[in-house]
Formats: structure tokens, sequence, C-alpha cells
């Protein structure tokens, strides 16, 4: 893709201020519907989904204890994995995002959560959050394009370190935890300099994230290993299995999210000045969903719902699936496309374009034909615009 | 003979304590704690929490609710109050109640609830809590107790303010099987009980004052707003003649208590008062309020508009705020106010933190009955 402001069809260009501004409004109208009847079945919902996740992992642990024997090895294992799955996507995700605020229940708040991942909330939450939902697919804001290691737009510029990418996407999909912790501490970055990296606040919070790795390492690769007494291997190995499985898990359904054919990136200079209608529609255009199963849709901390996500942040992941409808009805009554697609085929687009854009854009290719000039977004016409126009 | 210091062995800590850390890195990022409660959230060591055990009407609208306490309850004194948290609308709502029994032989704490037009706990409670919810609870607290030495009171309680006092006289009469249980301890006493309810139907517990009142125990003057007119204190020293020998301890409406306070210390008298309700007297301004400091709220800034408490602005805004009363009273959801301005709701009265002049740590206000008055900066 290119960014949206440099494409030949400009796919919002039908789109008058008006337009956008009326897409918000009603974007809102959906969002209150949701506030308006939040309420005890939806609280019940996440204090069931985490009571069982803690259940099911403990049960998992408890059969791992004797994981020495194959078939306890493989039913821990695949519990556990579960088990991590849920409490990454479908709850610390969404709670560390405070969608579960409103209960004003301590025990399960944005601000008290701690997650079963390498990287500490904290710092999850400002790198996800605070940059990744506000600054979404905006090419230099938005390092969740590629996450700093990939070039997976053709406006990112190609440097030789992008040839082996496919390489790197592996790597961090089987480490994606590690991964996600040294993108939280803007690692590339904060190392590459002296000064970065005697940082005082820099070293803060790596010796928090240091610590958070030691624990959780601790945890799965000692102290479980041991309680299994002979066991001790296998146990270990389960473990690792289970994170390991978690790790792609989580990688695959993310890449969905974001890198897809048919999401739009955006110029850095086009959210300046941004209504609330520019936003969700920048959210609109920048996402993807996956169509599956609800037992999919769960597994995915219900981010398969990508779009509306990213469009309401804070509300209630079990309400996603039930405003889809209503969504994906405002795109098509604004002419704008509802980027969806099957796990596997969404999974492979994502792939597809990690391996086509470690190469340079028009390699092996004839060039294409000369981009045109900008395309407006709008609201911001330029004098070249009009000329354009 | 020559003292020697005796052999000290570097501190090894204790087994227990061993075990206790070796599952608490067992079960990071979580505490042993977040899987224990799954099992039994009512266990020592836990969180104060209570099962609602039964809840039975006593009046159209108003109910008893009997709780289990959680293992670490520490008990109380009748006359005293328990904060408690309820999921309302799977929204944690939490109020103070009068407890209404002494401490029980089962071990469980009732509590009595009128619901209020419109209230959003009280009504929650009366009609819809059911057996086996799981509720938050606070330790006992609260200073409307009876001095354990004995003398003449006179109780004055006015619609649902008779349940700390309904507390106290059942401690100090239990009511058995076969009727009401004559105890030394109670000898020492002398009460009379001036109950003021709208109609005699409203009245919660009257049964139980008559009782009491036919054994003999106490003495019953029952008011009714529609059968006897409005309560005038004036009449107070009619309706109970040897009113210079008692203290009183009155339990009700602001205006009554009020009223009261002002005919007391015009005569010289006791008067110990509980207030279960605050009034919202002037309207602040309203203006930003900032979290700075080291909690989670900390960097959040809230539009606060002068007649919403801070308190309630702020969890609106997802603010994770103490509080407790949520009217007042406990001093739960006192943060400090590093600079600005607040007024209090209840009395209007402004309290002001300048930096540089207050105290370093700021000056400590109620959020739950303070509204901006202005910009504010709060350490959260
Ligand atoms: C120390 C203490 C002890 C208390 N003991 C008892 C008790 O034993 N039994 C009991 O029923 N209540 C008791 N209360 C009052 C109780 O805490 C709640 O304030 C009350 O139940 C109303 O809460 P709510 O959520 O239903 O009303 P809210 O939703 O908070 O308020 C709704 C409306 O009701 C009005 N309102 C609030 N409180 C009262 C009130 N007390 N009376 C009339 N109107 C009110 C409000 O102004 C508002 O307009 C006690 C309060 C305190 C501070
Ligand atoms: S919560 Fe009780 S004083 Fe505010």
């Amino acid at each position: 893709m290119t960014v949206l402001q440099k494409k030949a069809h400009n796919p919002i260009g039908h789109l008058t201020p008006e337009d956008i501004e009326q897409l918000g409004v009603e974007l809102d109208a959906i969002r209150q519907s949701v506030i308006d009847t939040r309420g005890a079945d939806d609280a019940a919902y996440i204090r069931k989904v985490i009571d069982a996740q803690r259940k099911l992992e403990l049960g998992s642990r408890a059969i791992l204890l004797i994981s020495m024997f194959p078939p306890a090895w493989v039913v821990g294992t695949a519990g556990l994995a579960v088990a991590k799955i849920i409490e990454n996507m479908e709850i610390g995700h969404n709670v560390m995002h405070g969608q579960w605020d409103w209960m004003r229940d301590p025990k399960i708040h944005s601000t008290t959560w701690e997650w079963d991942n390498a990287s500490p909330s904290e710092q999850w939450k400002h790198s996800h959050n605070e940059l990744h939902h506000t600054y979404t697919n905006v090419i230099g804001k938005d390092n969740d394009l590629g996450y700093g290691i990939m070039r997976v737009d053709e406006d990112q510029r190609w440097v030789p370190f992008y040839t082996a990418q496919p390489l790197w996407n592996f790597v961090n999909a089987c480490f994606f935890e590690y991964g996600i912790a040294a993108y939280d501490l803007e690692l590339g970055k904060n190392l590459a300099t002296k000064e970065r990296r005697n940082d005082p606040e820099f070293r803060a919070r790596a010796k928090v994230t240091l610590k958070k790795i030691r624990n959780q390492m601790t945890k799965d690769y000692v102290i479980h290993p041991l309680v299994s007494g002979p066991s001790f291997l296998n146990t270990l190995a389960a473990n690792a299995t289970a994170n390991l499985i978690r790790n792609l898990w989580t990688h695959s359904v993310i890449m969905c999210g974001h890198f897809p054919e048919g999401v739009e990136t955006f110029e850095r200079k086009s959210i300046v000045g941004e209504t609330r209608g520019e936003w969700y529609l920048r959210q609109m255009l920048g996402s993807a969903n996956i169509s599956g199963s609800k037992a999919m849709h769960f597994m995915t901390g219900n981010l398969s719902f990508q779009i509306e996500h990213h469009l309401f942040p804070d509300l209630p992941s079990n309400r996603y699936q039930q405003i889809a409808p209503q969504v994906q009805a405002l795109f098509e009554k604004y002419g704008l496309t509802y980027t969806t697609g099957s796990l596997p085929r969404q999974v492979a687009s994502a792939w597809k374009k990690v391996i086509r854009l470690s190469l340079p854009n028009n390699f092996g290719r004839k060039a294409r034909a000369k981009v045109l000039p900008m395309l407006p977004v709008p609201t911001r016409r330029t004098v070249d615009d009009a000329a354009a126009a | 003979m020559s003292l020697t210091a005796p052999s000290t062995r570097p501190d090894r800590p204790s087994l227990r304590r061993r075990l206790v850390r070796l599952a608490e890195r067992a079960t990071t990022p979580l505490l042993p704690a977040d899987y224990l409660d799954l099992f039994d959230p009512l266990r020592p060591g836990a969180d104060l929490r209570g099962r609602i055990v039964e809840v039975h009407p006593e009046t159209a609208d108003a109910a008893t609710i009997v709780i289990r306490p959680g293992a670490d309850w520490a008990g109380h004194v009748p006359g005293q109050y328990v904060r408690i948290g309820v999921d309302v609308d799977g929204i944690r709502q939490w109020r103070a109640y009068s407890l209404t029994h002494g401490p029980r032989p089962d071990g469980f704490i009732s509590i009595t609830v009128k619901a209020v037009p419109g209230g959003l706990v009280s009504t929650h409670l009366v009609r819809e809590s059911r057996p086996g919810t799981l509720v938050h609870l606070e330790q006992a607290q609260g200073e409307f107790v009876l001095p354990t030495d004995g003398g003449k009171f006179l109780f004055v309680t006015a619609g649902s303010g008779v349940t700390p006092v309904i507390g106290m006289l059942r401690n100090l009469y239990p009511v058995a099987d076969g009727g009401v249980v004559r105890l030394a301890r109670a000898a020492a006493y002398d009460i009379v009980v001036l109950h003021v309810a709208p109609s005699e139907p409203d009245s919660i517990f009257i049964d139980n004052l008559r009782a009491l009142d036919a054994a003999g125990l106490i003495r019953l003057v029952a008011r009714y707003d529609d059968e006897h007119g409005v309560l005038d204190v004036a009449d107070l020293e009619t309706l109970v003649p040897d009113l210079h020998e008692r203290s009183t301890l009155a339990c009700g409406p602001g205006g009554l208590l009020d009223a009261l306070q002002d005919h007391h210390d015009a005569r010289g008298l006791d008067l110990l008062t509980e207030q279960f309700r605050v009034t919202t007297l002037v309207v602040g301004e309203g203006g930003t309020v900032d979290f700075t400091g080291s909690s989670s709220g900390a960097g959040t800034t809230v539009d606060a508009d002068g007649a919403t408490p801070i308190l309630d602005a702020a969890e609106a805004a997802g603010v994770l705020m103490p509080s407790g009363c949520r009217m007042g009273i406990c001093f739960g959801c006192v943060l400090p106010l590093k600079e600005g301005a607040v007024r209090d709701l209840r009395t209007g009265a402004v309290t002001t933190a300048t930096p540089g002049e207050t105290e370093g740590s700021g000056v400590p206000i109620q959020t739950c009955i303070s509204a901006a008055a202005g910009a504010c900066v709060i350490d959260h």
C-alpha cells in the first residue's frame, strides 16, 4: 500500500467534510448505545472469563506436575497455551485498555492490571494505548507499522536490512513477548547513542522490564519445573511450548490487524488538526477484521473486530461483535471498504506484504506509472490538489 | 559472670514465609490470593468481603440483609456502621449502613436498608439483592455507641434512623424463643425511645420497639406525622418529662438533628447525633482537576463542574479514587490538594492551597463533598 494521500484513486475522495463529520456523529451514537446499556451482564461476562481462565491455568499447571506422561504433557501444554492466550488477549489487552474501568473494581482496572507477558503493563499502555491507538497507521508516528524492524508500507524507505525481514518477522513471532518488551522500551532508538543509553529514565524503565522478564522466566522455567520434580524437563519444555504457541498466535492475530492488503496508511502531516470524524475515518481505513467462528473471535480477544476496537478502544470487548453489523452498514453507506477475511487469508496477506516489501518498491518490475501528486484529504485542500481536481 | 551476646545466626526467613514467597513466584504477575479468591473469597487474609445469606422485608420499602462476613471481620459495637461495596448495574458503589444487631452467635452481621426514592444502592439492596451475592466490606466504624456503664438515655430516631438504635437495643435486650431475655448488664440502663416516622406502616422495627415497651424494658413514644403532625422539638419536654436527666442519642434527617442541637444547646443537655445524609447547599464554579503524584490516575485531567463532587467527576473520567461513605463523614476519600480551590458542597466553605504558602504535602480535602472552585491540582 501507499499512504492514502498519494494514491491514484483516493478511497475517501468522494466524501465531503460534512460527510465525515456526519459519520463521526453516527459512530458516536453507536458508542453511546453501548455505554447506555453497559451493565451487570457485561460485568458478569468478564468475571466469568477471568474465573475460567484462572481455573484453566491452575488445572493445566496441575496436570503438568506429571508431565513425564505424554498424555499429561499434551493436555497440560494445550491448556496452558490457551490460558495464556486468553490472559493476554481477551483479558489483559482489553483490561489495560480501560474497557472494564467503568466497573470501578480495583481488581479489574487498567491502572492495576499486570499481565502474563514480558512487557510491564505500564510501558505497554504507553506504547500501545497512547501511541498506536492515537496515531494508528500514520507513517513515522505509529511504530506498530513494522515495529521498527520491518518495512510494511511502500512509503517506508527501503534499506538493505529489510531484505531479511521475513526472517526478522518469523523470529519476532516466536519471541513475540520479548519483541513487544523491546519495542515498548524503544530499544532500537534508546540503544543507538551513548547519551540515550545512559538516560536515567530509560535505565529505570529497562530495569523494570528486566525484573518483569526475570520473574516471568523464573515462574515458567524454574519454579514450576522444580515443583514437578521428576517431570522437571518435561514441564520446562511444556511451558516453553505454551509460550511459543501463545507468541505465534498473538503475533498472527496482531499482524492481521493492520498489515493485510486493503489497509490504508497515512501521511504524518495529514493528521494535523484532525477532527473527531477524521480520526474515526482513519481508524476505519487503517484496520482490518478477521472473520470466523465465535471461538476464534474469543481467542483473538475480539481483536478480530479490529475495526470496531480501533473505533472504540475502551468499549467492552464482548460488545464488538454486537455492533459490527451497524459499523459495517456505515462503511457501506459512506462507500468505504470494510476490510475483512478469514484468519488464514489475512495471515497470508500480511506475510505476502512482509516478503514483497523486503525488496525495494519496484524491484524486478517495470517502473510503475508515475504516482500522482498527493490526492487530497478533502478537508485540507492544497493549491496542488485544487489544480489536480 | 561475663555476659556474652548470644550467637546469632543470620536471620533465616521462616518456613511459612518461604512458602509464601515460593507461591508468589509461581503465580507472578498475579498473587496467590488471586487464585485462592476463586475458591474461598471469605478466607482469612483475603480482602474483607461478605456473602449475603438472607434478605427479608421489614416494610414495603425496607429490608434487612444478613451477611456472613469474611474471616477477618473484627467485630463491632452496636450503633456502629459498616461500609459496604455493592455492584449495581455492574458498577461498584460504596455506602454506609448501620449494623442492626449486636454481635450475633452465628457470627453474621445485618443491616437494614430503606429504599430512598431514586436511590441507587438502597433500591438495589432492598429489591434486587439475593442470597449468595458477594459484597465488599470494610471494618465497622463510628462513634454513635452507648456508654458501657449504663445511665438514662433518650433515643430520638426518625425514619431509617432507627437502625443504629435497634442494634443497641437488641444487644441490651436480646429476644429468645421464650421472649425478651433480661440481662444483668441491661439493668443499668433506663431508655426512652422517641420514634418519629411519616406513618405507622412506614416504621421499620416498630414491632420490636413495641415488644420492648410491652415488656417494660424501654418506654416507647411513637409519633407519626400523619397522626400527630410533624414533631416540634419544643414538645420534647412534654413527651419526655425527665428529659433533663437523660443523655440524648439522635439519628435522623439533618433538619431534625439541627433543631435538636439548638434545643439541647440552649438547655445545656448532652446530645450525640448520627446523620445519614448531607445536604447540598452551595454550588461552586467548577474547573479542571489535575491529578499528579504516583498513583495510577496520575497525569489525568478531569473537567469538574461546580455542583459535582471531585470524587464523582474523577471516577466518571476513569480515575480510581479512594472513597468510602461518599457523604463526607468517613474521610476515606481524603487526598491532598496541592494547588487551587475547592468548595465544600455542604457548607459552601472554600478551601485553598497555594504552592509555597501551604504545607508542602498539600491540604487534605474530602473529594466526595468538595467541588472544584477553579483549577485544582490533587496529589494522588
Ligand atoms: C453512618 C451512616 C449510616 C447509615 N445507615 C443507614 C441505615 O442503617 N439504613 C439506611 O437505609 N441508610 C443508611 N445510611 C444511608 C445510606 O448510606 C445511603 O446514603 C442511602 O441508602 C441512600 O443511598 P442510595 O445509593 O440509595 O442513594 P443515592 O443514589 O446516593 O441518592 C439518591 C437520592 O437520594 C437522596 N438520599 C441520599 N441519601 C439519603 C438518605 N439517607 N435519606 C433520604 N434520601 C437520601 C439523595 O440526595 C439523592 O437525591 C447511612 C449513612 C451513613 C453515613
Ligand atoms: S468518602 Fe467519606 S469523606 Fe468522602
